[in-house]
């Protein structure tokens, strides 16, 4: 029988609410699901709503009954926060966060390397947030409850997963005892510990790096800005790398790594912790400060992913699927990627939309993203974590080098977490004019946003299905273009139109933007009428026309939905 | 290569400095005092692909 605690984890700045667990003696028998999904964090929870917003209903199953322990992931980047728009919690994670876009590396008392992440004008939304992972994860489930399409259960936990003929069967476990749940399909999104991803011993491709890394949350007043602080090879730490960020509700991050040899039993134990945080704050010129301490945990730095996510019934996505490290803020960043991937892939493949191969393509992207991620991050790891004795001295090296010389500066950069580009996804259209375009988003790209006027941007009008951006000052939409999109649709897709540069409504465009100044033409490198940009449901660009017609199109779409 | 040559008094007088500078950092600094070096030689070159035929010429012969 499955026991979840049911005491309020302790928090400084966050009231835990312990939510009544899902019993199955309190519910009739239930017919086999369309998709179940084990796990409740940044991943399982933007995967249902996805699904919800695409049509299909799931069941999301939480172990715990509560949000998880800790702030964890505090770190959202910009396109983090355009996905959480299109599952509509953005708003209120604006409303917390702490928005920055700075970053600064300091060695022996001096600021030896200052990251200024571009902030476009075109951007709703800033390079990076920070929030406590508690409160994301409140907004999401609060959006998950009020999906009529999300059953979220509290207190079930996956015990077993059997493979059947064309669905799992999976054994759930509750503070009553076990059922028994039957689903097309089940998401393992049940993070990097996957249970269901050891039993089914499933091997991750990758690195594992030695040394451990002690995050610690502390409430304290200090004077610096929204920022990112990291110190290099400090008195008290030497060869070692601390971190530091501001978080909500007079929280900071401090974010140390371990002596070789020390365990993290012994790392964490609290007069060990309150040494080190001393030391940290009198290196930063605030010995004596007052502080409390509100959690810790510890954490080493892996580079390993699944070389397939989709395994029978089963896909993973998320920790569960891959292991990033933590410099860069590759792990939620991650998940709601994968999530929003996920999403629509699966959705449209249970629609009957298309043909299993589409879950093929999900794996391929997604684990193509996992790897680029595997290369960059390698890269911060080895420099901020040096593995060897010959990584070690180059990185001293450098930091010895950089308090007079420009050119090893750059290598102090973060390489924080980007979208991947899927540039030779087969989902891209063969026959189109991307290779023409001198400017905008190319194949596979995530959109670039674009300012229409106050508190209005390009992104808030496009998601939860295809969307074609026609560029046109004509009355309407040239009727043999109609026809192909209304046989789309005829067989189910979701293809919406907005037309691009025309004062008036333009006929058979289920939106006008007028971009009056040229503006949004510009971005997207359109320099005549005729344009077109076909985007994915999740927002990636799949084709684009210098001069759009209805062969094409219809090319275009079929690639889209590979049968 | 480069085609660049250092003449033999240039190289006795690197062939001093380079001796009485490693000397002077000691034991402790020496190699992270010679990887410096390497550095801002690599900058100097230009050249990845350069560097790595001398890694590889260095390397030989140990």
């Amino acid at each position: 029988m499955h026991q979840p605690a049911t005491e309020a984890r302790p928090s400084i700045y966050y009231n835990y609410e312990v939510f009544k667990p899902w019993l199955p003696s309190e519910h009739p028998q239930q017919p086999r699901h369309q998709v179940a999904i084990a796990g409740s964090g940044p991943a399982g929870m933007v995967t249902a709503l996805e699904l919800a917003r695409h049509g299909v209903p799931s069941v999301v199953l939480s172990a715990e009954l509560q949000f998880s322990q800790g702030s964890r992931a505090i770190c959202f980047t910009r396109r983090s926060m355009e996905i959480l728009q299109q599952v509509g919690v953005a708003d209120r994670m604006t409303e917390g966060g702490l928005p920055w876009r700075f970053g600064n590396s300091f060695y022996r008392g001096q600021r030896v390397f200052r990251m200024e992440a571009p902030h476009d004008p075109d951007d709703r939304f800033f390079p990076i947030i920070n929030v406590q992972q508690q409160f994301m994860e409140e907004y999401l489930h609060d959006a998950c409850k009020a999906n009529p399409l999300i059953d979220f259960r509290w207190g079930n936990k996956v015990n077993a997963v059997v493979q059947k003929d064309g669905y799992a069967e999976v054994e759930v476990d509750t503070p009553e005892g076990p059922y028994t749940l039957e689903t097309d399909w089940l998401i393992a999104a049940d993070g990097g510990r996957s249970g269901i991803r050891s039993a089914m011993n499933l091997q991750m491709e990758g690195a594992s790096y030695e040394g451990f890394f002690v995050i610690a949350d502390i409430q304290i007043d200090l004077p610096f800005p929204t920022e990112r602080r990291a110190y290099f090879d400090p008195e008290w730490n030497p060869g070692n790398t601390i971190l530091m960020h501001r978080e909500p509700h007079g929280i900071w991050r401090v974010d140390y790594q371990l002596p070789p040899g020390e365990t993290p039993e012994e790392a964490l134990r609290p007069e060990s912790l309150k040494a080190r945080i001393d030391a940290q704050l009198a290196m930063i010129g605030h010995a004596g400060t007052p502080w409390k301490m509100d959690w810790s945990s510890v954490y080493s730095a892996r580079t390993l992913t699944l070389p397939d996510f989709v395994h029978g019934s089963v896909i993973f996505t998320g920790d569960a699927a891959h292991l990033l490290p933590i410099f860069g803020v590759r792990g939620a960043n991650t998940a709601f990627q994968d999530a929003q991937s996920l999403g629509w892939h699966l959705a449209y493949v249970v629609k009957g939309l298309a043909g299993p191969s589409l879950l093929k393509n999900h794996s391929t992207e997604r684990v193509g993203a996992a790897r680029e991620i595997i290369e960059e991050a390698g890269k911060s790891t080895r420099f901020m974590a040096p593995p060897s004795a010959g990584f070690r001295l180059l990185r001293d090296a450098v930091l010895s080098l950089s308090l007079t010389q420009d050119f090893v500066r750059p290598l102090y950069h973060w390489r924080t977490s980007r979208p991947h580009e899927y540039t030779h996804s087969a989902l891209n259209s063969l026959g189109d004019d991307n290779a023409l375009f001198k400017a905008g988003p190319a194949h596979g790209a995530p959109p670039q946003n674009v300012r229409l006027g106050i508190n209005d941007f390009l992104l808030d009008h496009l998601g939860g299905g295809f969307d074609l951006l026609y560029f046109t000052d004509a009355e309407a939409l040239p009727a043999a273009l109609r026809s192909v999109i209304d046989a789309a649709r005829q067989e189910g897709m979701p293809i919406k139109v907005i037309a691009v540069g025309a004062a008036q409504a333009v006929q058979g465009a289920d939106k006008t933007l007028p971009d009056a100044d040229g503006h949004l033409r510009q971005r997207y490198g359109v320099p005549a009428n005729g344009a077109a940009y076909l985007l994915r449901p999740d927002q990636h660009i799949c084709a684009r026309w210098l001069t759009l017609d209805a062969t094409r199109l219809q090319a275009a779409l079929s690639t889209a939905l590979p049968q | 290569m480069s085609e660049k040559v250092l003449p033999i008094d240039g190289l006795e007088t690197v062939y001093d400095a380079l001796a009485t500078a490693i000397d002077q950092a000691g034991p402790d600094k020496a190699q992270l005092f010679l990887v410096k070096l390497a550095l801002l030689n690599a900058n100097a070159l230009g050249d990845a692909a350069l560097v790595q035929q001398q890694i590889a010429t260095a390397w030989q012969d140990l």
